[in-house]
């Protein structure tokens, strides 16, 4: 987004000396300064700002020094203090606690990366696959991008109904490809994980698309024009000009796809409810029940504090280290 | 250019592969609203035996759908609008002046985006509560509440994408504006919002879909008096019984506004862009 033109004397009207009606002129220009006018005009985004995101996180961040259990729920300022011992809790090896934030965060880790990379791959073929253009490109671009535009609810309830034993799509379609004996449990146990992993994919790749599409449009087509020319194929023009061209697409939309699926509780919850298996217990989902079922919101909020932490050193390693690499400059 | 033999090969396939992983549950999603209860609790059948419309008729008795399907109607535009009015204006600072705070501004919109629903989640919950018991109006298990909450879901990614079209459009009609004696606002409202339209559109179908979507916060902010769809679904199944049919038939209608407004979006989103290039 281009920020630089913003010169200075933007914030004041043109000083046009026209001498029509000096006197309204001023009136306006003092009742409507333009030096408080932008203060004005952010005020209401700030305010809702600060009242649903940065307070709240500001209170978590003290409940987290809370026993904060279902005692003190309607009058959780009078929460006694208990330093750090709910972060002690949560990353106490030893403990149940412990061991179960410790494994629901490899199993976030592992269905996060497989969500991402499985995202990308479909999108980027699709978006290449569409690049030239064919008869019913265009119906194409639009089927693909139902998933993301379904209310996430309903795509995910649609695939909780596939993925049961008896009677869903998945085993039929498994057992009539004679691939398995069609008696899987898909929503308990291992498999849950594959699962998530595909619901997550089939919700997310369509953006993955959406952005790539975009970043394919913008290489201009003389590059390919004169890779051809220098004989390169597609594979070469692909490996060599669509991808380093794509690189800050890709530097955006790998982060985001991250902190995405990192975040999810939609696909757990919609699929499993309550009763989440381990092998899908994601973080988010894994907080919430541990929050609401046992209404210990100060472990809870050291939970969600660490969460936060580990998101920010992700974030911030990924961008310095591509940084360095150039291909934010690119 | 030519098209070797054998991308074109890899086109039918890729594409094909990718289609059927897509469209699948869509197809699922359809063909057992149509069926009979009979027939999706038995083994799953690719083709129907019997075709029947109840499952539509029946979702609206079975769980109160009217009522929810009403309460995501209200909260959904009150969000929307909001969420849009109040982007507009800090897209408009933003993008036309210089003011200290503002790159502090545009980053903390930002980030507040990336950061967990859960974070927020037990504080906001807290303070709602708690809100309830001092003044005497409940936010928590009411629509208000869940606006509060949602225009601010939507209102970082809009401000962002209101910029970028608020940018986009010359300055030059600002300027004559300012010339003919307009002051700021009026020229937001007669001269940028109108050029603006179709980000507007767009600003506002994302908003709405976020809102009509939420399901973190609806499950602990809503109560049998304001539920959401998103909540509501679940409804459908009970101990005993899951009334698939009706879930999809359900699934279907409250995925038909989205959608349509989603087509919309892509429709906006192309012609912005191609008005941007012309220019």
């Amino acid at each position: 987004m281009p920020v630089s033109a913003h010169p200075r004397a933007k914030t004041v009207p043109p000083a046009s000396p026209s001498p029509t009606d000096p006197e309204e002129r001023g009136r306006r220009r003092r009742s409507l300064s333009p030096r408080y006018l932008p203060y004005l005009l952010v005020l209401p985004a700030v305010v809702f700002e600060l009242l649903v995101h940065i307070i709240p996180m500001i209170a978590g961040v003290y409940m987290s020094t809370l026993q904060l259990n279902q005692f003190f729920l309607r009058n959780w300022l009078e929460a006694p203090g208990v330093g750090l011992a709910n972060y002690r809790v949560a990353v106490d090896l030893d403990g149940a606690v412990g061991d179960a934030l410790v494994r629901s965060f490899l199993v976030t880790l592992a269905f996060a990366l497989a969500s991402v990379v499985l995202s990308w791959f479909f999108g980027m073929l699709g978006a290449v696959l569409l690049q030239r253009p064919f008869r019913g490109r265009g119906l194409v671009r639009t089927l693909f991008l139902i998933p993301y535009a379904l209310p996430i609810y309903a795509g995910v309830i649609t695939w909780k109904f596939m993925l049961e034993r008896d009677t869903g799509m998945v085993n039929s379609l498994l057992e009539s490809l004679g691939l398995t004996d069609g008696n899987t449990f898909w929503l308990i146990g291992d498999n849950a994980f594959y699962s998530i992993v595909v619901v997550s994919v089939w919700r997310l790749w369509p953006f993955a698309f959406l952005a790539l599409v975009a970043g394919l449009q913008s290489i201009p087509d003389q590059i390919y024009e004169a890779a051809s020319v220098d004989g390169a194929g597609q594979w070469k023009q692909f490996r060599h000009f669509t991808m380093p061209m794509l690189a800050p697409v890709n530097l955006v939309l790998f982060l985001v796809l991250f902190l995405w699926t990192f975040n999810d509780f939609n696909v757990p919850y919609i699929l499993f409810s309550q009763s989440v298996p381990p092998s899908a217990d994601l973080l988010s989902i894994h907080i919430y029940n541990n929050s609401f079922i046992t209404w210990n919101f100060g472990l809870g909020s050291a939970m969600s504090v660490l969460l936060l932490l580990f998101l920010l050193v992700v974030t911030s390693v990924y961008l310095v280290v591509n940084r360095r690499r150039g291909a934010v400059d690119a | 250019m030519r098209e070797s033999a054998s991308f074109r090969v890899l086109r039918v396939v890729g594409l094909g592969f990718l289609a059927l992983f897509t469209l699948a549950p869509i197809y699922v999603m359809v063909v057992s609203s149509l069926k009979p209860l009979a027939d999706v609790q038995g083994e799953f059948t690719w083709i129907p035996t019997t075709l029947t419309l109840r499952p539509f008729i029946d979702i609206w008795s079975t769980i109160p759908l009217g009522q929810y399907f009403l309460n995501s109607t209200i909260v959904s535009l009150c969000a929307t609008a909001a969420s849009v009015v109040l982007a507009i204006f800090a897209a408009y600072a933003v993008s036309r002046y210089r003011f200290r705070g503002r790159g502090l501004f545009r980053v903390t919109v930002l980030s507040t985006q990336m950061f967990p629903g859960i974070l927020f989640l037990l504080p906001l919950y807290l303070i709602f509560v708690q809100i309830g018991q001092m003044t005497g109006f409940p936010l928590q298990g009411s629509r208000t509440g869940l606006v509060l909450t949602y225009l601010t879901f939507s209102m970082p990614f809009a401000i962002w994408m209101m910029v970028g079209y608020l940018e986009s459009i010359p300055r030059d009609l600002d300027e004559a504006s300012h010339v003919d004696g307009a002051g700021p606002l009026k020229t937001l409202f007669l001269v940028v919002l109108p050029s603006a339209a179709p980000g507007i559109a767009a600003v506002s179908i994302y908003a709405f879909m976020t809102a009509w979507g939420e399901t973190l916060f609806a499950s602990v902010m809503t109560t049998t008096d304001n539920r959401t769809l998103a909540i509501g679904l679940r409804e459908y199944s009970t101990q005993i019984n899951v009334y698939w049919n009706e879930v999809m038939a359900a699934s279907i209608v409250v995925s038909i506004p989205v959608v349509l407004g989603f087509l919309l979006l892509q429709r906006f989103l192309v012609a912005g862009r191609t008005a941007g290039a012309v220019k």
